[in-house]
């Protein structure tokens, strides 16, 4: 009678299936593969949207299953990002100031090894001392808790804050924005002790994996991001299936209706903004490692509300949709603005992608809205249904 | 009997308009009770004040046999301490099965974490067809709800809060926008509810009041105008100026 958790949804199988023959596919095209077709910068690239799926698919959680249109989890993205840059930036200038200092009669002190990292990471914002939330820089597991943790706790006191008082709809989308502009603008102060505008740099350089090339690491990165990616994919899944499913979807369309049913929805609400929270603080850190360095504003409002795009033109409400959105739009992107696509000479007029995609982005958001509200995912219901 | 839900010396203020007034009122156990009263009368503010949607100014709504004050409980309280809601208009969740709105009003633990790891057990599926039957929409619990017809929405929303097991129901106006058959089959549903537990109907239409064959209450201007059998109420002179008088009903 109770059929398994794969039957009920096949969609997951599906996408595991594609997921894993997309990975194949690269891994063996790549440089480190062999093949070599794919260059070392679009495995990057490629590794790098996989995390942009992951978090659209939290995104689609939160706003397509929960009805939570949250503007604010790139910050949580961004916030994953520099809990494992600072690791990373850190450690690696430790071992380039131990080996300068190695040549020095006198071994260096404690202090003078901790000053010099200090004068070189915080050298471009006028500073050599340490900031206090630097203090657990040194240590890779306590910073990879903290991509855990910082987005998390930051999520639960605000959902706690603005669901208790019933903040619903445009306004909360409103609050998420000012949450994200906030800490954008924070960290853009040059005494944030996140190095300002200049952010995190060389978060490519993997310390202790200094003498192995990049064309290597980017695969590493690559199969950590698309594991990811699927562990998410599968874990939202299965948390929806049931009737948790039910619960969640009810609170999108009536909230008052899953009250006078018992519910406590904001407890709902909070777990479901927390745990998308997290989820984005992981696919941040494995994004930003691929891209090599992270600033403030990567964390803009802009952000979110691009990430907002792609799952409404992927198809909200459904996970694959919002793979397939963020996949194809955030490609796409890259292709217009980084000169891929062919100017289209009108004569009179050149349009020059890198100005103009904005605009067709902008065409393409209202089209979907407006003719597909169920975005491209919505094309799957049609294939399923010819079926007999 | 025992009184279940005992509203007394409510008041509730919005800008300056006073839409509840003093209100006193009682509910017994497994008793069927119609509130009527013209438009603006209080009826909805009423339910509101109960379900706990609306704080009232002044007063208090004592529930059970613990007498447990309601107005200090939020809403999601108060429908686990047995209180359920129908809505005017009928309130289903459209996207979903039949079947998986009933699941959801069923009777289990309430919180996040008992309910991501809920699964079906046989007892809930038999519950859940038991509830279908009593409804009349045992052959359509694999439909979406947004596909029923408005009689069977209403049905399915009545058979949600028969799910959720309560002790006093509260509906208004279920026999909105009804055939005369569905109408029937309506009472028929709420009569026999009421053989288990409180069920109070506020509504605007004679004809089902009167097949409801209830004790009434007639509000007016946010106060208990009269109360008793129908032909008590309709033949009080004070109903027929404020009430019939200027109704078609």
């Amino acid at each position: 009678m109770r059929k398994s958790f794969i039957a009920e949804n096949p969609s997951v199988l599906w996408f595991l299936l594609a997921l894993s023959g997309f990975t194949l596919g690269v891994v063996v095209l790549s440089e480190a593969g062999g093949v070599a077709v794919l260059s070392t910068s679009f495995v990057k690239t490629l590794g790098k949207t996989l995390c942009l799926c992951l978090i659209a698919v939290a995104m689609d959680v939160v706003w397509g299953y929960c009805g939570i249109l949250s503007l604010g989890h790139f910050a949580f993205f961004g916030i994953g990002g520099y809990a494992i840059g600072m690791w990373l930036m850190y450690a690696r200038t430790e071992t380039i100031v131990l080996e300068s200092l190695a040549s020095q009669v006198i071994p260096p002190t404690p202090q003078e090894i901790s000053d010099a990292i200090g004068n070189q990471i915080f050298g471009v914002v006028g500073s050599s001392e340490f900031p206090a939330i630097w203090a657990f820089a040194d240590s890779l597991f306590l910073q990879l808790a903290m991509v855990v943790l910082v987005p998390g706790l930051l999520a639960l006191v605000f959902g706690w804050l603005a669901f208790r008082s019933r903040v619903t709809g445009v306004y909360l989308s409103i609050l998420t924005q000012a949450m994200t502009l906030a800490l954008a603008l924070y960290l853009f102060q040059n005494d944030s002790g996140l190095r300002g505008n200049n952010g995190l740099s060389g978060l490519q350089n993997i310390p202790g994996f200094e003498s192995t090339p990049q064309a290597t690491i980017s695969i590493v990165f690559f199969l950590a991001s698309a594991f990811a990616l699927g562990a998410g994919y599968v874990f939202f899944a299965w948390l929806l299936s049931g009737k948790m499913g039910s619960v969640v979807k009810g609170i999108r369309d009536n909230e008052a209706r899953v009250r006078f049913l018992g519910y406590n929805v904001e407890s709902y609400k909070l777990l479901i903004f927390t745990v998308t929270a997290i989820i984005s603080g992981i696919a941040g850190a494995l994004y930003y490692p691929q891209a090599g360095i992270i600033n403030p504003g990567e964390i803009a409002p802009i952000a979110s509300i691009y990430l907002a795009v792609w799952v409404a033109i992927g198809g909200r409400g459904r996970l694959y949709g919002a793979v397939i959105g963020a996949a194809v739009v955030s490609l796409l992107s890259s292709w217009f603005t980084g000169g891929g696509a062919p100017d289209i000479n009108l004569g009179f007029y050149t349009i020059q992608w890198t100005d103009w995609w904005l605009v067709l982005l902008g065409l393409s958001f209202v089209a979907v809205t407006l003719f597909f509200p169920k975005g491209i995912g919505g094309l799957f219901d049609y294939l399923v249904r010819k079926q007999p | 009997m025992t009184t279940l839900l005992e509203v007394s010396g409510v008041s509730v203020t919005f800008d300056g308009f006073r839409a509840i007034n003093n209100l006193s009122v009682q509910f017994a156990e497994a008793e069927l009770r119609a509130i009527i009263g013209p438009n603006g009368a209080g009826k909805t503010t009423f339910m509101d004040i109960v379900t706990g949607k609306t704080r009232p100014d002044e007063g208090r709504v004592i529930w059970g046999e613990r007498n447990i004050s309601l107005l200090g409980l939020s809403e999601s309280q108060i429908a686990q301490e047995g209180i359920g809601r129908k809505f005017q208009k009928p309130t289903v969740f459209e996207d979903q099965t039949v079947r998986q709105n009933l699941a959801m009003a069923l009777k289990n633990p309430r919180g996040p974490f008992a309910v991501i790891l809920h699964r079906k057990t046989a007892q809930n599926a038999a519950r859940i067809e038991d509830i279908a039957e009593e409804t009349g929409l045992s052959d359509q619990l694999t439909r979406t709800a947004g596909e029923l017809s408005h009689g069977q929405k209403q049905w399915l929303e009545i058979g949600m809060l028969l799910a959720q097991d309560p002790r006093l129901l509260l509906v208004d106006e279920p026999a909105a926008g009804m055939t005369v058959e569905e109408r029937e089959k309506t009472t028929d549903i709420l009569r026999r509810a009421a053989e288990t537990r409180a069920v109070v109907v506020v509504e605007h239409d004679m004809e089902f009041v009167r097949r409801l064959n209830c004790k009434v209450t007639v509000l007016h201007e946010g106060s208990v105008l009269a109360e008793g059998s129908l032909d008590h109420v309709t033949s009080d002179k004070t109903v027929i100026d404020v009430y019939l008088g200027r109704s078609d009903a």
